[in-house]
């Protein structure tokens, strides 16, 4: 009795993990600014959102993406309901390629990826800078955003691991 | 070619409108919500600014205990380097504490000076500090900013000086109850009136996003008149905001070509506690 209950409990731990994950880098920023390389930053967000939503979106739903964007945008101080409405963009990319896609591809989701988020980026700061007048370091997010990119077959490679766990608990 | 805008078409509208995978909410209805969301909060609407405060209560305090371990990290980072240099730093230590030895002496004078001079003109200045705790001090791309935990119900307002030690960090620029924002100077944002000594010229310290800042809208020819190898770069008081005299950071005239950068005194991204400073300039006359 005791071992299903702990079974139990493993599973609901890894199916809501994903969403734990999102939660935690809004509130906390992983970007690791103080190990203090030159420039050195990444959009941890956007490349969870954008693996969870490609690739299983019943583990990271729209519901919470949108109230993980609104905490995002308390924390770091921009108007509410911006990240919300980037992130949910990445979601509608991410929605249309699993509707275009018959043979999932790591090259052709890797450029994917590129593109969404130098869109996203772009019409995050573009809008920052134009309606909201805050000034914005448009290099910066260049920067960030090649990160992003260069990062996200780790982080590829690390989901993958944690989905094959949760598929495994799930279907025990 | 008809087809395959057929196919477009259905696609987008499939990842639009679809509330697959058990999803309760379609993704356009949230993207309207969330545009919904901006206009209304732009345009100040109450019910949306409540709203922004309540949350703004609840993540600022979710936010810094989420930060613990990172902040754990971070710290431990600082002390290994701070380990690491500490000989260079001893000696370089050494050499500054005998210069500031010899300082203090004038500046004790100076301070005794300024006060009996204040007097004479019945001039005072009246200053209150509230002591506050850094909680979140995120290094975001789009702004430098900390919240820190004093907020209206301690009688925080917007423009308050934040000050680390004696010098001058940044300014509350929003006030929850229980919390606040402060911009930080090194935030792009962030422009302020100061004075460069010993050649008492006004400018305007911007920030650069950097962790250093930049002085602008001087005249051109401040650079010749520029005679000590380190410049301090003070508050200038106008604008009525700040206190006039807090240091800021200081001008290496070796740097000076490139980018007028300010050094600041205080290092943003140790800041624990902080000072929330009020000032008023009273006059007998």
């Amino acid at each position: 009795m005791s071992s299903l209950n702990k079974n139990t409990f493993i599973k609901s731990l890894l199916f809501y993990l994903p969403v734990f994950l999102l939660f935690l880098s809004v509130l906390n920023e992983i970007d690791f600014n103080y190990i203090k390389i030159e420039h050195f930053s990444f959009n941890f967000v956007h490349i969870l959102i954008f693996y969870w939503t490609l690739k299983n979106p019943r583990y990271l739903s729209y519901g919470s993406i949108f109230l993980a964007g609104i905490v995002n945008d308390v924390v770091v101080g921009i108007p509410i309901g911006f990240s919300s409405f980037c992130y949910l963009l990445i979601c509608t990319v991410t929605a249309y390629l699993r509707n275009i896609t018959i043979t999932p591809n790591f090259i052709n989701d890797w450029i994917s990826f590129l593109i969404t988020i130098l869109l996203v980026n772009s019409i995050q700061v573009v809008s920052l800078d134009i309606i909201f007048s805050i000034e914005i370091n448009y290099m910066r997010y260049l920067i960030n955003s090649g990160f992003t990119f260069i990062l996200y077959p780790i982080f590829l490679f690390l989901f993958n691991i944690l989905e094959n766990k949760i598929a495994i608990q799930t279907n025990d | 070619m008809a087809s395959s805008r057929d196919d477009f078409v259905i696609a987008i509208r499939s990842a639009f409108l679809k509330k697959s995978y058990q999803q309760k909410f379609s993704l356009l209805t949230l993207i309207f919500l969330s545009l919904i969301v901006i206009v209304l909060g732009s345009f100040n609407f109450k019910p949306i600014q409540y709203i922004k405060i309540g949350v703004n209560e609840v993540v600022h305090r979710s936010s810094f205990i989420a930060s613990i371990p990172e902040n754990y990290f971070k710290d431990l980072n600082i002390k290994i380097e701070e380990h690491l240099d500490l000989y260079e730093r001893f000696k370089k230590n050494e050499i500054e504490l005998k210069k500031l030895k010899e300082e203090k002496l004038s500046n004790d004078f100076l301070i005794l000076e300024n006060k009996k001079l204040r007097e004479l003109i019945n001039e005072t200045v009246q200053s209150e500090d509230v002591y506050a705790k850094v909680l979140v001090d995120k290094d975001s791309p789009y702004l430098k900013s900390i919240i820190l935990n004093k907020g209206s119900k301690d009688n925080i307002k917007i423009g308050m000086a934040i000050v680390d030690r004696s010098y001058l960090v940044g300014k509350i620029i929003e006030v929850n109850y229980t919390n606040s924002r402060a911009l930080l100077l090194s935030d792009l944002n962030s422009k302020i009136p100061v004075l460069l000594e010993p050649m008492d010229i006004h400018a305007v310290l911007s920030g650069t996003g950097k962790n250093y800042g930049a002085i602008e809208y001087t005249k051109d020819e401040y650079k010749k008149k520029l005679t000590s190898n380190e410049i301090i770069v003070y508050t200038s008081g106008y604008g009525g905001l700040f206190k006039p005299g807090l240091p800021i950071g200081k001008i290496i005239t070796n740097n000076f070509n490139k980018d007028n950068q300010v050094n600041f005194f205080s290092d943003f991204r140790q800041l624990d506690y902080v000072k929330i400073v009020s000032y008023e300039i009273g006059s007998g006359n």
